[in-house]
């Protein structure tokens, strides 16, 4: 069987690590926002480095008209840029299988909205830091977990070849049948863990796994992940990770590996930057769930609403700032 | 009489400077800033913005050079009362010393050292300007009385309020200043810290209903454990918040301005305190406690080494 062709919408950190990957065992194209990202991407191919050495030469281009026909499409924006990333692919490829690697819930509703595409559901924990437009440093080699959409009757089969192709191309993924497991426990881990951090300005160190003194930031954590926890029960789903687990771990391999290893979640980047948060997609995903089946969830309320005000702070409307729950 | 301020930063310089301009009161400052010290010797202690004072007064930073004191003026930020009033409480062998701190929590470290201690809450605000020279920015009332667990007489607290009131700070004695004190903690620590956390203005705070729904679930907390405590508030902490977000819309929280300039913040003696004496009493204070994780945790990000960023 021949290998699909791949289109991939989007190349920040994760759109590189998939296609610098994904490009040297088989077709690649890459939908990006910015003409002058295509042309670098055309021009340089896509370097990898850090965990693996890689260089794929793919196709690249920012007008959705010129991608090529493909039989699986990635969107790898952030959650904030799927509804018009997913809006330029309308109509292309009905055929095609796409998947969704957003944190938080909802990525695949919207992308549903835009074509009749089969949907694989997807969370990501690998991480890097882009240096250029054509370079990306791969830097936790960890798991992107995949399973089926249930409302678009993706076949599994599908899910596995995908995996099998990702494994094959240097990658960690783990296809499973039923991904809801999976990405509740993201969820819960990444509700705590990025709007802490994008609160404190602290890095994913080992403060947020601390719970010897009364006032150690682990409690707030661990309060966090209870209430998500409490949320995913009411929600009828059985973790596949413990999240606060997840969160130890986190903060142990950052301290083994290299001591002075944290990982700068992506709420905290965007807050360092003074851009718009996830925190809609994740916290805030969180706190509407506990809403919608009655369960309190206090702490990640306070959290959503204190990351929204910290964005209100550098955004010069008032307006923008009216729909804060 | 003889007074000493412990701490003579801006509010400490404020207490010391009005206090000094009273014939009968012999003044003296123990602060640890050297420059500090040195300009209030040789030039006096100036006074600028809401009041405009030179005052003549003894200012040490080695206690051992201060005289016995009949009363002593903790200003200090409440990280720093143990240590000052440890190398300070020789000279209250025979007085009293009167918090007029931020927080809770303070009349128990100085209650660890002297004998009779008064606890007080004091609104009128500075900012030091220059070594020897402090600008007030706000004035308003002081609220002093017995701490209980060991407590200045009643007669005692009065002649402090008499002293004070005369140099022209505003005191009044009250056989109960919790209330006053209560009030101004659940204040401070359900505004202050929202403040440090977003960036936002204490108007801006208020306006947005989801920051003004935390300030009350915190204010809610707070009050819960007053009440506890068997602490009647002299003043609705929500009213004080909406009578601030009217007057004061661009304030900008201490706690935000000791945030962006990297200083460590009192909320130990605020949310902190809250936390701990709901604990204390069996009355939990989860958002209390989460605002001070997160403020601690803000400290963390930048008192601790560098980390891969």
């Amino acid at each position: 069987m021949a290998p699909p062709r791949i289109a991939i919408a989007g190349a920040g950190t994760i759109g590189s690590l998939l296609a610098g990957h994904l490009g040297t065992v088989c077709e690649v194209s890459v939908l990006t926002r910015r003409p002058e990202h295509a042309a670098a991407l055309r021009e340089h191919g896509l370097r990898v480095s850090g965990k693996h050495d890689r260089r794929a030469s793919l196709y690249a281009t920012a007008d959705a008209g010129e991608l090529p026909e493909f039989d699986i499409g990635i969107f790898a924006c952030k959650a904030l840029d799927l509804d018009t990333t997913a809006a330029r692919l309308a109509g292309r490829c009905p055929e095609a299988t796409m998947m969704t690697v957003q944190n938080g819930l909802g990525a695949e509703e919207l992308v549903a909205r835009h074509g009749p595409w089969r949907i694989i559901s997807a969370v990501t924990f690998m991480s890097g830091i882009r240096h250029a437009d054509w370079h990306v440093e791969y830097e936790l080699d960890t798991a992107t977990w995949m399973g089926p959409w249930a409302r678009t009757a993706t076949p599994y089969a599908l899910v596995e070849e995908l995996a099998a192709l990702m494994v094959s191309a240097g990658l960690e993924a783990e296809p499973m049948p039923d991904l809801l497991p999976a990405q509740w426990s993201k969820l819960i881990f990444n509700s705590a863990i990025n709007s802490v951090a994008a609160l404190t300005d602290l890095p994913h160190v080992a403060r947020f796994a601390q719970e010897d003194e009364l006032g150690d930031l682990g409690h707030l954590v661990h309060g966090l992940i209870d209430e998500g926890v409490a949320v995913a029960a009411a929600a009828g789903v059985a973790l596949h990770d413990d999240p606060w687990a997840m969160n130890v771990l986190a903060v142990r391999r950052g301290e083994t590996d290299h001591g002075d290893y944290a990982h700068v979640p992506s709420m905290l980047e965007d807050v360092l930057a003074h851009r718009a948060t996830e925190v809609d997609f994740i916290t805030g995903a969180l706190v509407r769930e506990a809403q919608r089946l009655g369960v309190a969830a206090p702490l990640n309320t306070a959290l959503y609403r204190l990351v929204k005000a910290r964005e209100a702070s550098w955004q010069r409307g008032r307006a923008s700032t009216a729909a804060v729950a | 009489m003889r007074v000493c301020v412990v701490g003579c930063g801006a509010v400490g310089s404020l207490f010391a400077a009005h206090l000094a301009t009273l014939e009968d009161v012999e003044v003296w400052a123990y602060d640890v800033v050297e420059e500090h010290v040195a300009a209030i010797n040789e030039h006096g202690l100036r006074l600028t913005g809401r009041a405009e004072v030179v005052a003549r007064l003894q200012a040490r930073s080695d206690a051992s050079e201060i005289p016995p004191c009949a009363f002593g003026i903790v200003a200090t930020k409440a990280m720093f009362t143990e240590p000052a009033i440890a190398a300070t409480a020789h000279v209250f062998a025979d007085g009293a010393v009167c918090s007029v701190q931020n927080g809770v929590g303070n009349e128990e470290v100085i209650a660890a050292h002297v004998a009779r201690v008064i606890r007080g809450t004091t609104f009128p605000a500075g900012h030091v300007l220059a070594p020897g020279v402090v600008e007030m920015d706000t004035t308003g009332d002081t609220w002093i009385g017995p701490f209980e667990p060991r407590p200045a007489p009643m007669a005692e607290v009065e002649r402090l309020a008499d002293a004070l009131t005369r140099g022209g700070m505003p005191t009044r004695a009250l056989a109960d200043a919790r209330g006053a004190q209560w009030t101004k903690l659940i204040f401070n620590a359900s505004s202050n810290p929202l403040g440090a956390l977003t960036g936002l203005t204490h108007g801006r705070l208020c306006e947005l209903p989801s920051t003004r729904q935390l300030v009350s679930g915190l204010i809610a907390e707070g009050v819960a454990v007053a009440d506890a405590l068997g602490i009647t508030l002299d003043s609705d902490p929500q009213a004080l918040i909406d009578h601030a977000a009217a007057v004061a819309y661009d304030h900008r929280a201490s706690m935000l301005q000791d945030v962006l300039a990297r200083r460590r913040t009192e909320i130990d003696a605020l949310n902190g305190g809250i936390v701990r004496f709901g604990r204390e009493r069996g009355v939990p204070t989860p958002l209390n406690e989460a605002i001070a994780a997160l403020i601690t945790g803000m400290e963390h990000a930048w008192t601790s080494q560098p980390e891969d960023r």
